[in-house]
């Protein structure tokens, strides 16, 4: 009787609602870079996002950490500006550039006012074709790196995370921390700063993605001047790596109140026929929202967390299906073997009709919703173009989701889920773990 | 996560506090019969809506002993009603492609979805229900209260900085609320009641006691027929009083702690000082601090202690400065270093005792001063991009007592504050008998 109130407004409500399409432009540049662009000149300012695909992982060898301190040391000094020079001028602009990498991607965002944009973007160019690595900057950045190092040792989290890639990844950069070791990075040098850049900021594995007061013919000159003068090639992306999942619990001593757990298997391809259903699929068991079937069991008929989700992770190189919470030293074994059985349910049993239809309302409403903002469209053309997808992606998403099918998730389920390979990592000092 | 605490949310909107002037004309207010304020903040570029009730209610207002109950009704709030089942709001928010949450903080308590336009009815009528007519079941009390002290495990207990941090505002404040932490004492957490939390519900939760803010594609005359169809039928609450919280004592005496943990890997050296917040028609000095915080620590290439500690005598890793003058009654403001390798806390502190006491000599560079002018303009624009944004600084600002004029004059007495401002600012709060001054540091001693 509860829900009838509802169910009868559902269903009303149901259907997809009708959003403003998303234009996106394909534009090229006199020059050849590509990018995609959204107009929208209802704000004077634009956001502009630069990708490198390969990221951390193009480290050399026996140079682990460069290419995250490269990144780091971008915007600490350039042409005729000293670090200080060049973080005054980004502020005399009302400019904000941010640098950041990861083991797929190098990521470069630049927000700049319309009435500053030219000299927003020389600034930038500087840091990208300029950048001077200046021995006093890499000694002062090194020294932060570091310090994130030892915070890490130190953080339950980070020494789950770090500890579950290393057992799956081996010696595999995704195995390894991007920031490198305390010993490694103090052997690296200002030739190894322009060398990192060299392998990973090239324009064979640029993306380029802008949202704002920009036009389409304004786009194509301001593209060729900031990175026409890029270099053409870099470094080979590595091979893939040997994926070890070997199932079972690995506890790690910490001493704190509470254990932190990451769990994790295989994941699919995002190009798999089946990913749509796998997506949907892990939505139920493991989505971030209150429907999902362990932040139900676990949290709200438990109380044994706060909060757990999982994700389908799809690396260029590897894919994992993971997911993590807390729980009290005394209650983490609980909350496992919930874990344990949830999965086992679902890869036997699959989930239900309802299940499926709340999942796909939930994904098809919330998509469009994702757009609002320079920022965020700018961000999400940047993924889309990493994820090779085409610009009417954005117009036949929501059907693909809409076309799974019960048996579909079920298969997908079966064949995926494989309770046996689902590894833990416990850090704290569980009861009753080992 | 769901049922975050108001501190990240806070420290998110630190950095762009701004007002809309050039925009004012798409603010519109009106006030229900019942009490109820409503806030229409139009953004029509997507169609998309956010709704927030913000209560004038945080943890600052519980009594003594029960800390934690503010929170700990807020999880509850999520338990259904007479006519919804536990978490069926979230549900039906989810299937219909939205999202929600909630936060808690020491003067408010505020609830909020995101959700496709043509569904703003669903997710009103929704907010509406639970607002008075809430229902708690003997499972649902129990089992919650484990989550939110499994939340303190996490966010608190796991995190030495958060430890740190909580026994730094217990000794900053002699007497005023906000000194126990949102989130509770956890042996006070772990007595809490349903009664309780339903004898805080029954007095605060009321529309003559709440904030109603509507933003993005929205006209002010549907929001208006929805709010009075919705929570128009509502009966005020009979118990609401002007917040008149205790206050502060004269501070005489400089406060100093020691913190040790086997789980800090950065010692670390922070203090914080007692500082006047925003003030209905009275925000030049808190703009002042917010300035202030901006040129001493604001970014490491170009601030006060940056520049002197990161750069001249390299004796820190970064430096810091914080102000958000976004509060009921006095706040702090803060600053601290993580020490270089090899540089001990207490020689941090004589060189950051050191930079200061030139600062208060020299006056701020009038270059730095402009580059910051700049930058409070540059993220009042960048600022217009987010509707949660927006929602959240009217529906903050309005809580904490603010008018709708005072949030939106803030830009311009930033952009106007001159450099005599902050210095009388810094002068009048960087007063070592107002400050707690903390060292965290690498130790064996037991936390637990």
């Amino acid at each position: 009787m509860i829900r009838t109130v509802f169910a009868g407004l559902a269903a009303v409500w149901l259907a997809v609602p009708a959003l403003a399409a998303v234009d996106i432009q394909e534009v090229t540049s006199p020059g050849g870079i590509k990018a995609w662009l959204v107009e929208d000149h209802s704000l004077p300012f634009a956001a502009l996002e630069l990708r490198f695909r390969g990221g951390a992982s193009l480290d050399a060898p026996g140079k682990r950490g460069a290419i995250n301190l490269m990144t780091g040391l971008i915007e600490e000094g350039a042409g005729d500006l000293d670090a200080q020079g060049f973080a005054a001028a980004q502020e005399g602009l009302g400019a904000h550039f941010g640098f950041d990498s990861d083991n797929d991607t190098l990521s470069i965002s630049a927000r700049f006012l319309t009435e500053n944009r030219d000299a927003s973007l020389e600034l930038l160019k500087k840091g990208l074709t300029e950048p001077r690595f200046d021995q006093n900057a890499i000694d002062r950045v090194r020294a932060q790196v570091v310090s994130i190092i030892q915070s890490d040792a130190q953080d339950p989290q980070s020494i789950a995370g770090n500890r579950w890639a290393r057992d799956v990844f081996g010696d595999h950069p995704y195995g390894t921390d991007q920031n490198g070791t305390v010993e490694g990075l103090a052997r690296l040098t200002q030739a190894d700063m322009f060398e990192a850049k060299a392998r990973v900021m090239a324009r064979d594995r640029l993306y380029v993605a802008v949202a704002g007061d920009v036009t389409a013919a304004e786009l194509g000159p301001m593209l060729d001047h900031l990175l026409g003068e890029l270099p053409d090639k870099g470094a080979e992306f590595p091979t893939p790596p040997q994926i070890a999942m070997r199932g079972g619990t690995t506890v790690v001593d910490f001493g704190s109140p509470q254990s932190v757990v990451v769990f994790g298997q295989h994941g699919i391809r995002r190009d798999d026929p089946d990913y749509f259903a796998a997506y949907v699929l892990n939505q139920i068991v493991g989505g971030s929202g209150f429907s999902a079937r362990l932040m139900d069991e676990v949290r709200e008929k438990r109380g044994l967390t706060y909060g757990i989700a999982s994700y389908l992770i799809d690396m260029d190189l590897a894919d994992t299906w993971q997911g993590s919470f807390a729980s009290a030293n005394e209650k983490v074994a609980q909350a496992v073997e919930v874990v344990r059985s949830e999965w086992a349910r679902a890869a036997t049993q699959g989930v239900t009709e309802d299940e499926l239809r709340d999942a796909k309302t939930y994904l098809t409403g919330s998509y469009p919703l994702r757009f609002s903002g320079n920022e965020k469209i700018a961000n999400i053309l940047a993924g889309m173009q990493l994820q090779g997808l085409p610009t009417d992606y954005v117009n036949t998403r929501n059907a693909r989701v809409e076309a799974v099918t019960l048996a579909d998730v079920k298969r997908v389920a079966k064949r995926l889920m494989t309770p046996g390979d689902l590894y833990f990592v416990v850090v704290g000092r569980p009861v009753g773990l080992k | 996560m769901k049922n975050w605490l108001c501190g990240t949310a806070l420290a998110a909107l630190a950095t762009p506090i701004l007002a809309f002037s050039a925009l004012a004309g798409d603010v519109t207010t009106f006030t229900l019969k019942n009490g109820l304020d409503v806030v229409v903040l139009e953004d029509h570029r997507a169609p998309l809506v956010v709704q927030m009730v913000w209560y004038r209610a945080g943890s600052a207002d519980e009594t003594r002993g029960k800390s934690g109950v503010a929170h700990y009704l807020e999880h509850l709030m999520f338990k259904g009603t007479k006519t919804m089942a536990p978490g069926e709001l979230s549900k039906v928010v989810e299937a219909n492609g939205g999202s929600d949450n909630a936060f808690t903080s020491y003067d408010y308590t505020a609830y909020f979805q995101s959700i496709a336009a043509d569904r703003l009815p669903l997710i009103m009528k929704m907010e509406a229900d639970r607002m008075r007519n809430l229902r708690l079941t003997e499972d649902d009390w129990q089992t919650e209260r484990e989550v939110v002290i499994e939340e303190r495990n996490q966010r608190t207990d796991s995190d030495p900085g958060s430890i740190f941090h909580e026994q730094l505002s217990a000794a900053q404040y002699l007497n005023h609320p906000y000194g126990t932490p949102i989130i509770g004492w956890r042996h006070e957490m772990e007595k809490l009641t349903r009664e309780d939390a339903l004898a805080w519900y029954r007095l605060y939760y009321a529309p003559n006691d709440a904030t109603l803010v509507i933003a993005g594609d929205a006209t002010p005359e549907k929001v208006k027929a929805l709010a009075e169809e919705y929570y128009g039928p509502l009966e005020p609450s009979a118990g609401i009083a002007p917040r008149q919280r205790v206050t502060e004592p004269p501070q005489l005496a400089e406060r100093r702690l020691i913190y040790r943990d086997p789980r800090v890997s950065q010692p670390m050296l922070t203090r914080s000082y007692l500082a006047p917040e925003r003030n209905p028609g009275d925000q030049r000095t808190a703009a002042a601090l917010t300035i202030l915080a901006e040129a001493l620590g604001g970014n490491g290439q170009t601030s006060v202690l940056g520049r002197a500690m990161q750069f001249g005598s390299k004796t820190a890793i970064s430096t810091f400065a914080s102000y958000d003058g976004t509060s009921l009654d006095a706040t702090t403001f803060n600053i601290g270093v993580v020490p270089a390798e090899g540089v001990s806390l207490d020689d941090a502190e004589r060189e950051m005792d050191k930079v200061l006491a030139d600062f208060l000599k020299t006056g701020i560079d009038q270059e730095q001063l402009a580059r910051i002018r700049t930058q409070i303009e540059a993220a009042d624009i960048y600022s217009r991009d987010s509707v949660h944004g927006r929602a959240m600084k009217y529906g903050e600002g309005l809580a904490i007592g603010l008018t709708i004029k005072d949030i939106e004059d803030w830009q311009g007495i930033l952009a106007s504050v001159t450099a005599d401002e902050v210095m009388a600012a810094a002068r009048q709060v960087l007063d070592r008998r107002a400050s707690v001054t903390g060292l965290m540091e690498r130790g064996e001693e037991a936390t637990q």
